[in-house]
């Protein structure tokens, strides 16, 4: 989340797609209702009428998949908006603290003068030459609204093909609630308005996920609702901790801290730095004349990295530090790690041994049957657990995906009993970027031990077994793993945070060295634990000191970074440091300092700073101001309508390109089910009740009462062509293969209101949490999904493909 | 100890069943083995180990889907209440606070309480003990053992967007009528059967039926008349055996007049 929980009481529209979040996220509802209390309009937008869009003022079905055609269209109702009433928008905020009016390189074409694409598709090797999509002076933007090549043309030109007709066509969505949405959403572009989006799995998981959010982002720069209370872009997380997993690196792309995963070309620390830290874009023609670009800062970062896994150096030593660098693991070429890839991989044998700890892939990955067999070509898995979950009993009779008996598997499988989270003690990050202490209450049941205490066993016996082999491979990078903490919970925090040479804490991360001399093991958390104050992820005030009260709590828990409760907040003023929303300011200059939130950069504001010292808003971009243009995607620097991998339609409806011409294609994944034999849309989704793969909730008799059964949702209407009752048990095909299920016919999830291609559109709701292993089984839904994915991060199509539906 | 109530907004409500879980929790009550019948609703009715229950309805408008509603059954704690008037042991009472409370050592498993509930919430189950079989009313306690000790309610603690609150009754009506002000909605309890201890805040367009609430709830006669006039007349006659038997009767004959009425 750019902003937090708490802040969604202060949007005046709260925008909810891709999510269900009375369902998924029960919490967020008292701060969406505190909204509504307030007089904020709720608008829900999803295939199907959830416990969300009940509480919702307006909801809107729209076909799964057509997110971009959607926000595409709003995009070019604000823009129409905006020239007949530029006095209904923050004009200044679009100007001067985002890339509309900066040049991009005249080579560009866009997928109008390119049926579908951008300029610099390798349609073999499935990836672009970004080289046009750049500004055309690379370190010198010009701002020049008049250029056809600044982005506010490019734009309106990209998007006037997203009409309200065009919109409704392609989304099924009625243009009369289309253009409501429209009205409502738009009026948070007033200076003092603000409207938030919030977004889930419904949004990220398409092969164009990223781009999804990629419009979000477009349309909250258009209404200068980033940086501002009750705005933002905000992703609610699926698991109270995967905010925090993913800052300490749970993706394969990243090192914590959000630092590249070094590749083969890193040969040493600094080229490193040169191949991933960008270099500083300075704008020409805006009102600031600086820019911060904080990566420029990427060598300190990276620097104490190293030195956390490896130790702090007394006194730089280059070589040292090179040396150690190369101990991390690197990236080799054309290679990609992600999920699915592994799969395949363990598949093919290569990778012969996995660790699943918290994670069950045999219920959980996407086209499960295959993964399920590819468990089976393991020499060794490990599943770290509450209960022994599918993954770890994936070669017993009871899963249905088997290729051979029991006795043929030669996988050696190990569970190791876990604790749950009131059995042990630590911090988690939730979604609002807070880093929250928890203490232990009761002690875990049997043998059971918390995730420190198993990574600590284990990497003492690594480091045992590494040192008696002379000839163990990278050796070093096992023995010399500086290895204090232990088992010691504080001692993990103290050294994410970083420490000195004197081993003291390192009061935040403008204080860390890039020479080794400093430590911490996430900049970004450099900060939280402090000599002064002690751990602040410990601390519990539940009074909002902020001058006007607008929900920062900032001495509860601690959030990164510096305790920034809303990040990009230097965008949240003008020019001259005042409040665009009087009643709600995030930060305000006053009397020669900042007040409220700690700022994005304590300069002062652009008006106030001397020439040359004007800082831009945007510090972690490299040109200081938003991305409306952002070139640094795989798959354009503007979202395009594309059709999910698996379409009902036989063609885009906008263009000549089907797919995402980038998108993830897993090696095995098989031929796309036709609409003729697959005509249904599927998607799969949570319900309150379960959660995720299932074993934390299908254990528990309370929440299995609520939720038996493993169902599907159909429509009255395709229950009644298909002759299906309410709570018949029916089969779910798909090109992948079938699943049983109990029908729970609604009128809920009826055919879209429009035709979509002539057709009408129909979907099938399948909720995943069920496996066939815990009190309550089932059938898995991603027996059904295919092994595609996002082409910016590879995360699988789980929300888009197709199936056919019968009575068992 | 001031009179307190439960306000349910149904306006408020998501339908996350919170509070039907905390309800076990808080009671230890069991997990019913259910199985899905083509709704998210679970299990399919009360009982004596299930005491809120979550009502789902889908309100359609022209074929599509207008509203999903999302109900609470649970005791009502009416302030004239029927289970408390029919009941023949005294097990059934009123607390200080306002609430129908009951000891359950007292309960002779008569089912009059049920009989005669016009929220048909008192449930009863039987359970072989070494005397024999044991029946025994069960329902919503208003968390007794917290609320005496300045504690909300397990379901009240737990809901997450407040569409339930607990307070004083005066306080609990005066934020209803100020709710549904605000949302065009009408007040539910405030005056039926005396007026109830959970008042409910309902959308106006919704008649209150779809949401299971009668539209004017009535002690039964019956009830009435066991409690103010056969039961005093019974103490004077002596004959409590016959007055058992003329109970039953009036009972049973009850029962086969609501089945005639096709309840």
């Amino acid at each position: 989340m750019t902003n937090h929980w708490c802040d969604i009481a202060n949007a005046d529209v709260v925008l909810i797609i891709g999510s269900n979040a009375a369902e998924n996220h029960p919490i967020s509802f008292k701060w969406i209702t505190e909204a509504q209390l307030r007089g904020a309009k709720v608008i829900h937008v999803d295939p199907r009428f959830t416990r969300t869009s009940a509480k919702a003022d307006i909801w809107a079905p729209i076909r799964s998949g057509t997110d971009i055609a959607f926000i595409g269209g709003m995009i070019n109702w604000v823009l129409d908006d905006m020239e007949a009433h530029p006095e209904n928008y923050n004009m200044e905020y679009v100007n001067q603290y985002t890339n509309a009016q900066l040049v991009i390189n005249n080579g560009i074409k866009l997928p109008v003068d390119l049926d579908g694409v951008f300029s610099g598709l390798d349609e073999d090797a499935r990836s672009y030459d970004k080289t046009t999509w750049k500004y055309a002076d690379t370190t010198n933007p010009v701002a020049d609204l008049n250029s056809d090549y600044s982005v506010f043309k490019l734009l309106k030109r990209h998007y006037s093909r997203y009409d309200p007709d065009t919109v409704s066509g392609i989304t099924g969505m009625p243009k009369d609630k289309f253009l409501e949405i429209c009205r409502t959403y738009a009026a948070s572009g007033q200076k003092g308005k603000s409207g938030t989006i919030m977004y889930a799995m419904g949004t990220t998981q398409h092969t164009y996920g990223t781009q999804n959010i990629r419009a979000y982002a477009i349309l909250q720069l258009l209404l200068g609702n980033i940086g501002v209370a009750g705005g933002g872009i905000n992703a609610l997380r699926g698991e109270s901790n995967v905010q925090g997993s993913t800052d300490m690196c749970l993706l394969w792309h990243i090192l914590p801290g959000y630092l590249a995963v070094p590749h083969h070309l890193d040969t040493d620390l600094d080229t490193y730095v040169a191949n991933h830290a960008p270099g500083t874009i300075t704008p020409v023609g805006l009102a600031g004349d600086k820019s911060s670009n904080w990566w420029s800062n990427y060598k300190k970062y990276i620097a104490s990295l190293v030195a956390a896994w490896y130790g702090v150096l007394s006194a730089p030593d280059p070589a040292l530090m090179d040396t150690r660098f190369n101990y991390l693991p690197k990236v080799k070429k054309g290679e990609n790690y992600s999920h699915m890839r592994l799969f395949e991989k363990m598949n093919d044998g290569i990778i012969k041994g996995l660790m699943c700890w918290g994670q069950n892939p045999a219920v959980g990955g996407p086209m499960a049957g295959f993964e399920r067999k590819a468990l089976e070509k393991l020499d060794w898995l490990v599943c770290v657990d509450l209960w022994e979950t599918e993954t770890a009993a994936f070669w017993k009779p009871e899963n249905p995906s088997r290729s051979k008996p029991t006795s043929e598997i030669d996988t050696e499988v190990w569970l190791l009993p876990a604790c749950a989270s009131y059995e042990k003690e630590g911090t988690i990050t939730n979604s609002g970027r807070w880093a929250q202490y928890r203490y232990k209450a009761v002690d875990p049941p049997g043998e059971a031990e918390d995730d420190l205490w198993i990574v600590d066993k284990l990497v003492q016996k690594l480091k045992e077994l590494y040192k008696a082999d002379p000839d163990a491979p990278n050796r070093d990078a096992i023995i010399k793993l500086s290895w204090t903490h232990g088992a010691d919970v504080d001692k993990v925090n103290r050294e994410i945070n970083g420490l000195d040479s004197n081993g003291k804490l390192v009061a935040n991360f403008t204080k860390l060295k890039d020479d080794g001399t400093t430590s911490s093991g996430n900049w970004l958390y450099c900060d939280m634990y402090t000599e002064e104050e002690g751990n602040r992820a410990k601390w519990r005030d539940p009074v909002d000191h902020h001058p006007h009260q607008i929900g920062l709590y900032s001495n509860w828990a601690w959030c990164w970074p510096l305790n920034r409760r809303i990040i990009y907040n230097r965008a949240s003023v003008d020019l001259d440091g005042k409040a665009w929303d009087e009643d709600q300011p995030v930060i305000e200059w006053r009397g020669g300092t900042w007040i409220g939130d700690v700022p994005d950069g304590g300069w002062p504001p652009i008006n106030v700073a001397p020439v040359g010292s004007k800082y831009l808003p945007f510090i972690m971009k490299p040109e200081g101001v938003a991305r409306i243009w952002g070139y640094g995607r795989a798959d354009g620097p503007l979202p395009e309508v594309y059709e999910p991998w698996e379409s009902p339609l036989d063609a885009n409806l906008m263009s000549g390109t089907k797919n995402d011409p980038t998108c993830f294609l897993g090696e095995d994944r098989g031929d796309p089910g036709s609409p003729t034999s697959y005509p249904y849309v599927a998607m799969t989704y949570r319900v309150t009740e379960e959660w995720q793969a299932g074993q934390m909730t299908r254990n528990l008799p309370w929440l299995v009462e609520l939720m038996p059964e493993m169902f599907v949702e159909i429509g009255e209407d395709l229950a009644e062509a298909k002759g299906i009752g309410n709570g018949h048990r029916v089969k779910v095909k798909s090109a992948r293969g079938e699943i049983a299920a109990v029908a729970v016919v609604t009128k809920r999830l009826n055919k879209l209101p429009g035709k979509v291609g002539g057709k009408d559109i129909y979907h099938v709701g399948i909720p995943w949490h069920w496996g066939y292993t815990g009190l309550s089984t089932g059938a898995s839904a991603n027996i059904l999904t295919p092994h595609v994915g996002d082409a910016n991060t590879a995360i699988p199509e789980f929300k888009t493909f197709l199936c056919d539906v019968e009575k068992a | 100890m001031s009179e307190k109530a439960i306000l349910f907004d149904a306006t408020k409500c998501m339908g996350c069943r919170a509070c039907q879980v905390a309800c076990k929790g808080w009671n230890e009550l069991p997990g019913e083995e259910t199985s899905n019948r083509g709704t998210y609703e679970n299990p399919p009715d009360l009982s004596t180990t299930t005491w809120l229950k979550m009502k789902f309805g889908e309100v359609s408008s022209n074929g599509s889907i207008a509203t999903w509603l999302f109900t609470r059954r649970a005791c009502m704690h009416c302030t004239d209440a029927a289970c408390v008037k029919a009941c023949p042991t005294k097990a059934l009472y009123y607390h200080e606070m306002g609430f129908v409370a009951y000891n359950k050592d007292l309960c002779s498993g008569c089912g009059y309480c049920q009989e005669f509930c016009p929220f048909d919430v008192p449930r009863l189950a039987s359970t072989k003990t070494d005397d024999g079989v044991l029946s025994k009313m069960d329902k919503c306690t208003f968390c007794a053992d917290r609320v005496t000790r300045g504690e909300v309610p397990a379901c009240v603690k737990t809901c997450p967007t407040g569409a339930l609150v607990f307070d004083d009754r005066d306080r609990i009506l005066e934020m209803a009528d100020d709710r549904a002000a605000e949302v065009n909605g009408v007040v539910y309890g405030k005056d039926v059967v005396g007026g109830t201890h959970v008042i409910y805040v309902l959308d106006r367009e919704v008649d209150p039926e779809l949401h299971g609430l009668p539209k004017d709830p009535k002690v039964p006669a019956l009830a009435t008349a066991w409690k103010d006039i056969l039961q005093p007349a019974g103490y004077v006659l002596g004959g409590v055996v016959a007055l058992g038997l003329a109970m039953n009767y009036m009972v049973a004959r009850a029962r086969m007049v609501k089945e005639k009425e096709g309840r």
